[in-house]
């Protein structure tokens, strides 16, 4: 940027310039600060779609229940599905890529930092967005729940929290043509269409910008091979997210325009194919799966070395295996859809892909327990966690595998022990695989250690109250209680294990308190963790703790793999590691150079934009589910009108100032993003 | 992956300004538009294919394949394959240093584009009035202006991503090194768009008229 063009930019704001406060938050283009709001934002909604699974396992506790009306329950499952996926485990995902990738790179953040603010901020509105259609929706449908005919309000009829009614209903996979125009009649489906592409937005974004960091912003020496293994995880999902939201974007596009624009593609009277919504929903549906779980079993892969001290067993196998899952998660999609009247040929070549993927995924469980055989475990909370992970995990991997045998899926597709298998991956798996992460990184956030003892009860618990409550939905299942349904009957004799369920969800429930009480107290007086607590492995731990600003005061160059390690053990000639007497004093000095950098270090501004840029969006799709009301298409034109200004303040602001030669700045990645 | 693992060791440190950075050696923003537009293949991957199964379902009213002007299409299919031309010199002039003629080219490329877009607004008049085929006509007439119409909007953003770089230039008298790189991701972006529409006119036009 030349000296012409910095003035413009701030006579339409004053620069930001806070660094306390809830501005210096909002203006923060720092790839840590933007980690935690992610991290904050999503264990919020983690709050909410945990309560709205206890008000589903209260009311199904009992046969014919009628804690909930049947169109609550409708919306709470939907919900319940939609925000545990989209606005919990994929943002928290977010908000570890976000804190660690620069920091395992050995970088000073990602390659564009402005980007990356925008990609918090999209995902921000995009949840409140969704979420306004409990306050804003409306659904009707041509048969009520009482069985009569008519364009007719969905809630109402027996049972409680009919004001939640009022949500997406469709269920998280949203098919055709149940949430389609003519039986989801009001605007729910329209706020979940819009809003999940309003997600995705964030997502396809991220995934550009993490690739382009892993890609080009590694410190010397850090090749690809010595790369962390929860970073090659983080390249595996962004290609994901890169090659899959394309899909979905393009199916969501095709709901919102048959739903506001009478478009046929899903009306199967006017020759519509609403099977091809199961397609497209899977193509993007099934990557989405190791989207949620490979972050996950990224942080597992830290965690067990650094507690079993010993290195990662078969660390490149664990990396190609993961790449593996990563392409074979593409051609895996309509297992989800064997009842759907597929042809038995693509039945069979689906059933066989399927059961391919046990394969990388059997090697990475070998490899953990590899790297657990014969070493010096210590049982800390993040290590239980791992453990938790890996054998909840292979529980549920083993269900899957049962999927993929074509006529037993038939008959259990649509049951609970379909329910059961994907929460003993999606919970017993990257649920557990993220508190792993958080116990294990919380000195980093914070520079002090989590309580261990109430992190253990908070292992038990969660441990106990999970298996209690998924365990029995698999006898559930093969008896015959149908997902999604209002009421079972008593004399299906499906109520003591409902019940026991029901106990189960609320002992995790407590797990969570524990938690969270944790969290809130390790915060300010936890016991200080030191630079290095846990004796670990990778480059992040090579700085002080709470990582300052600047990360790193010194570019670090990496030498091998577990680069920290190696300078702090050696090996005798048995090939156990043996303490360096020099490693005491390279913990100090690093301490001392961290928080000390040698020279000046410039930062990228903070800046309005991308917030700005955000918040026009969600406007713009409110804009569209009106668009038949004046006020609503007034709605769009002011959203586009924020969104393009910002794009424009973004475009000639300088990223950073007082800096003579800025390269590889974005100051124009804007111009980039138009599209 | 091998490749990338030894282009990545390769080209290390060969980055100027960067030399404390293991990179591949392409520019931040020209890898992220790559990355970009890796995605956007799969989008309009999917548009085509939307097309492809609508096109013969058995529906209501007209088909667009019986009634698409193969001649015209063919000529707003040339002007647009030309403005990839204009969008090369553009970015040859720039990299010779001659200004003046990456304006003039620059805003050829916006012209021609333009004149794309022109035929495709005229198409769809002549088929709605004409014809009376509408979106919501039949699936095929829905997936047809679905497909087309998305990149018509990719064609339009180009359009205004050219003419940004045009006003810039004619403001400043010049590009900077940085707004050097700007009209080659815009480049970028514009090849991309004509490429799909070798497919679409290709696939959804000759293939699916010659069915008839």
């Amino acid at each position: 940027m030349t000296d012409t063009v910095q003035r413009p930019a701030s006579t339409i704001f004053r620069k930001p310039r806070s660094e306390y406060g809830l501005w210096s938050w909002i203006t923060t283009v720092d790839h840590k600060r933007i980690g935690i709001m992610y991290g904050y934002a999503a264990f919020f909604f983690f709050i909410l779609g945990g309560l709205e699974a206890l008000l589903l396992r209260i009311h199904l506790a009992q046969a014919n229940s009628e804690f909930l009306t049947a169109g609550a329950y409708n919306a709470l499952f939907t919900m319940h599905g939609t925000t545990m996926i989209f606005l919990f485990v994929m943002p928290v995902s977010a908000a570890f890529f976000n804190y660690l990738l620069p920091l395992q790179l050995g970088a000073r953040d990602v390659a564009f930092p402005r980007l990356n603010a925008l990609s918090w901020w999209i995902f921000f509105f995009g949840g409140i967005f969704l979420y306004s259609s409990f306050v804003f929706g409306t659904t009707f449908a041509p048969v009520n729940t009482a069985g009569v005919a008519g364009n007719l309000p969905v809630g109402g009829g027996p049972g409680g929290f009919d004001f939640l009614a009022n949500s997406a209903n469709g269920g998280w996979f949203g098919y055709q043509p149940n949430a389609g125009p003519f039986y989801s009649t009001g605007t729910v489906m329209d706020y979940w269409a819009l809003g999940l592409q309003i997600l995705g937005l964030a997502s396809l974004i991220s995934s550009v910008n993490f690739l382009v960091t892993v890609f080009n912003m590694r410190a010397r020496g850090m090749r690809l091979l010595r790369m962390p293994v929860f970073t090659w995880m983080t390249t595996v999902v962004a290609f994901l997210l890169l090659f899959s939201l394309p899909i979905i974007a393009v199916a969501l596009f095709m709901v919102t325009f048959d739903r506001q624009f009478g478009t046929l593609f899903f009306e199967a009277s006017q020759g519509g194919d609403p099977v091809l919504w199961q397609h497209l929903f899977w193509l993007f549906g099934h990557p989405e799966v190791y989207i949620l779980i490979l972050p996950a079993m990224g942080i597992v892969s830290e965690v067990l070395p650094v507690f079993s001290r010993k290195p990662l067993f078969g660390y490149s196998a664990i990396v190609f295996a993961g790449a593996a899952i990563g392409f074979l998660g593409f051609g895996v999609w309509a297992h989800h859809m064997f009842s759907s009247g597929i042809t038995p040929v693509a039945q069979a070549a689906f059933g066989l892909s399927t059961m391919t993927i046990a394969v990388p995924t059997g090697i990475k469980i070998f490899n953990w327990l590899g790297t657990m055989w014969l070493g010096k475990l210590r049982l800390n909370t993040p290590m239980l966690f791992s453990i938790g992970f890996v054998a909840m995990f292979v529980i549920g991997g083993l269900s899957g595998v049962t999927h993929a045998i074509v006529p037993a899926d038939w008959q259990q597709t649509d049951t609970y022990y379909i329910v059961a298998h994907f929460h003993y991956v999606l919970f017993g798996g990257a649920i557990f695989g993220i508190f792993a992460g958080l116990y294990y990184w919380f000195p980093k956030i914070t520079g002090r250690l989590m309580n261990d003892r109430l992190g253990k009860v908070h292992f038990w618990l969660m441990l106990i109250g999970f298996n209690l409550t998924f365990g029995p939905m698999h006898w559930l299942g093969l008896q015959g209680m149908v997902r999604r349904t209002w009421k079972y009957a008593p004399e299906m004799g499906l109520e003591p294990w409902n019940m026991a369920a029901t106990v189960g969800a609320f002992v995790i429930a407590v797990s969570i308190l524990v938690f969270m009480f944790n969290w809130w107290q390790s915060r300010r007086r936890g016991e200080a963790s030191g630079l290095d607590p846990w004796d670990a492995r990778t480059v992040e731990w090579t700085i002080p703790n709470p990582t300052p600003e600047y990360n790193f005061a010194v570019s670090p160059v990496i030498e091998s793999l577990d680069d920290f390690w190696r300078q702090k053990y050696d090996e005798d000639a048995e090939g156990r590691p043996v303490r360096r007497p020099e490693a005491d004093k390279l913990i100090a000095d690093l301490e001392h150079v961290g928080n000390n950098p040698p020279e000046a270090i410039h930062l990228p501004n903070p800046s309005y934009f991308p917030a700005l840029m955000a918040c026009g969006i969600p406007l713009i799709a409110w804009g569209i589910i009106y668009h038949e009301a004046m006020w609503g298409l007034a709605l769009m034109v002011v959203g586009a009108l924020t969104t393009i200004s910002a794009l424009i303040g973004w475009a000639i602001e300088p990223l950073e100032d007082e800096h003579p030669a800025p390269d590889q700045d974005e100051e124009t990645s804007a111009t980039a993003e138009v599209q | 992956m091998a490749d990338v693992l030894h282009e990545a060791t390769a080209t290390s440190g060969g980055h100027g300004g960067h030399d404390e950075h293991e990179s591949t050696g392409v520019d931040n923003r020209k890898l992220g538009m790559w990355l970009f537009l890796s995605s956007e293949f799969l989008f309009f991957g999917a548009l085509i294919t939307n097309y492809l199964l609508y096109s013969n379902r058995p529906g209501f009213g007209i088909y667009p394949a019986e009634i698409y002007d193969i001649p015209f299409t063919s000529v707003s299919s040339f002007v647009l394959l030309m403005s990839s031309l204009t969008m090369v010199l553009a970015h040859n002039a720039l990299s010779q240093g001659d200004q003046a003629q990456t304006r003039t080219w620059l805003f050829a490329t916006a012209a021609l584009g333009s004149v794309f877009l022109a035929g495709q607004v005229f198409e769809f008049t002549e088929f709605v009035v004409h014809y009376d085929m509408r979106l919501t006509t039949n699936p095929a007439t829905s997936a047809f202006y679905f497909l087309t119409g998305f990149h018509g909007l990719h064609v339009a953003i180009g359009i205004i991503m050219l003419l940004s770089l045009w006003g810039i230039s004619r403001r400043k008298g010049a590009l900077s090194e940085s707004s050097g790189l700007n009209v080659e991701l815009v480049g970028l972006y514009w090849h991309f768009v004509d490429i799909i529409w070798i497919v679409i006119f290709t696939v959804v036009y000759l293939i699916d008229a010659s069915q008839i």
